[in-house]
């Protein structure tokens, strides 16, 4: 087996914004604020820090402005943009440095501020190749996922409860988590009953949309043996781009069909061997196809999968997302990535709410998606260990 | 050309998709094949993403194809905000892409996955027009 990053790099430091809406701070501040937080965590300092990671959303130049707002010095530097997937990426990219001794210690932010900015939803904004055939027709982000899941609908015969039932699971773990901006429990009747946003698509199969941020601290096998804070082993990361595939698109699957396999391959496990998921839901259709690509339910079964309870903590046969995810806690800046391996984390640190802490809890996935699953879409995939693992 | 009921945006066009636009303006969808490997593309482009060759040319589309799939968005934004509820789709066409468009003069509460649809163009009044889709054989 060729050389990969399992075991080369242990996940040291972890921390997620408290405030879901943040009208009196700068979004450089919220990095800082995150940052800062997340090296608390780990028993490290900005000065400790080698390598820095970041989106394109990030205020500034490419991740140097940040640099020198966060007064860092670095041997490496990534500002991959692949959307809400992004941090799931520099996860993996984080490791593969350290393996190949590029740096020691690696911060990785996200911070965003969707609602203080004026609401635009539409992709277009970004100015690619594809706007004039796709943008000019009124696309939306929940337009696209709707797409995605009417094709589903029609092909596999799920259903807007089976859909509801993913809602109404992520809903039951917001509840235990005091910084969840929806804490309500939900009903299936109350998914179908919420307005229809993009026909199939109801109000609560849509994500929140929210001020905030996270942070994790990366670090090398040396400096996490000088550290008193239980560590978390990265055992294997996948990514994969997914086109719109020169008009031959499929929206029945995602980009975890690819970055999956590359993962559980790299971690040397299986589906069946995953304790906890922390699966990306910005919408519900999102939870059903990949963890049907991720190989936890046969293609096309996700419905009858989430319907029989797998989803809800600690004793489902696929606790997921047991901060309330995207779908009730978190969003932030419109990017689920980070939320999702600081839950998965808080698992395999046994330090997720005691209701939905997944019992003896060893081997975590972590799952992110970027821009659109009815369109062109960044996928990423990692495999987390207990510290002995 | 159909008058428009949904907004028209103009496209932003460039040396590469004008002969594409132009000929939108004179109620022709062109798409482009390769020469190399005889696909044809999806958005229209210079380069064939399927072999890599840049031998490609415009052909005229039939303007036939059936509903791949549909949303019917009830929530707009920028131009659409008061055009709701439009239907967004992906229709496959004829020669083999699917594409992104509008489907109109339709029953939305009747749309099927499947149903045959041809083309429409809707003026941008900038000297392009959008295509869309309508229930074909009516």
């Amino acid at each position: 087996m060729s050389a990969g990053i399992s075991g080369a790099a242990f996940i040291a430091g972890a921390y997620e914004h408290p405030e879901r809406n943040i009208p009196d701070k700068p979004a450089e501040q919220v990095h800082a604020e995150v940052a800062a937080g997340a090296l608390a965590d780990a028993g490290l300092t900005f000065a400790d820090v080698d390598g820095y990671y970041c989106a394109g959303d990030a205020p500034g130049f490419g991740g140097i402005s940040m640099a020198d707002y966060l007064g860092l010095n670095l041997t490496q530097i990534d500002t991959t943009e692949t959307g809400g997937s992004s941090y799931v990426v520099h996860l993996g990219h984080a490791a593969e440095a350290i393996a190949a001794g590029k740096c020691q210690v690696a911060l990785i932010t996200l911070a965003g501020l969707p609602l203080q900015a004026t609401a635009n939803l539409v992709l277009g904004a970004l100015h690619g190749p594809e706007d004039s055939f796709e943008a000019v027709y009124g696309t939306s982000i929940h337009g696209m996922y709707a797409l995605a899941a009417r094709r589903h609908m029609y092909e596999y015969g799920t259903t807007s409860e089976q859909l509801a039932e993913i809602k109404v699971a992520a809903a039951h773990h917001a509840q235990y988590n005091e910084h969840a901006l929806l804490r309500e429990p939900v009903t299936v009747a109350d998914v179908i009953s919420s307005p229809l946003i993009s026909d199939p698509l109801h109000r609560l199969d849509c994500c929140v949309v929210t001020d905030g941020g996270g942070a994790v601290v990366v670090v090398s096998p040396a400096v996490a043996r000088g550290l008193s804070r239980h560590c978390v082993k990265v055992l294997g990361h996948g990514e994969a781009p997914k086109t719109s595939a020169n008009g031959r698109l499929d929206l029945t699957y995602t980009g975890a069909v690819w970055s999956g396999p590359r993962a559980f391959e790299e971690a040397g496990v299986t589906p069946a061997d995953i304790d906890y998921a922390s699966i990306y839901d910005s919408f519900t259709i999102t939870v059903l196809e990949t963890i049907e690509d991720l190989g936890f339910c046969a293609k096309g079964q996700g419905g009858p999968f989430v319907a029989g309870g797998a989803l809800q903590a600690p004793h489902g046969r696929l606790p997921f997302n047991t901060d309330g995810g995207g779908l009730c806690s978190n969003h932030p800046g419109n990017r689920g990535g980070m939320t999702k391996v600081l839950e998965a984390v808080r698992q395999l640190r046994g330090e997720a709410q005691p209701e939905v802490q997944v019992p003896d809890c060893q081997l975590a996935l972590a799952h992110g998606t970027g821009g659109s699953i009815g369109t062109r879409m960044g996928s990423s995939t990692v495999i987390l260990g207990r510290e002995d693992a | 050309m159909t008058a428009p009921r949904l907004p028209a945006p103009h496209p932003a066009v460039n040396p590469e998709t004008r002969p594409f636009w132009d000929a939108t303006a004179r109620g022709q969808l062109l798409l482009r094949r390769c020469r190399s490997c005889t696909t044809v593309n999806w958005y229209p482009r210079t380069l064939c993403p399927a072999c890599g060759s840049f031998d490609t040319e415009w052909i005229e589309a039939s303007g036939r194809g059936t509903i791949y799939t549909f949303a019917v968005t009830r929530r707009g934004a920028g131009a659409y905000r008061d055009a709701t509820p439009y239907v967004l789709a992906y229709v496959e066409l004829a020669e083999g892409p699917r594409v992104m468009t509008n489907i109109v003069d339709c029953d939305v509460g009747a749309l099927q996955i499947g149903d045959r649809v041809e083309v429409t163009f809707h003026d941008t009044g900038q000297g392009a027009a959008l295509p869309r889709f309508r229930p074909a054989g009516r």
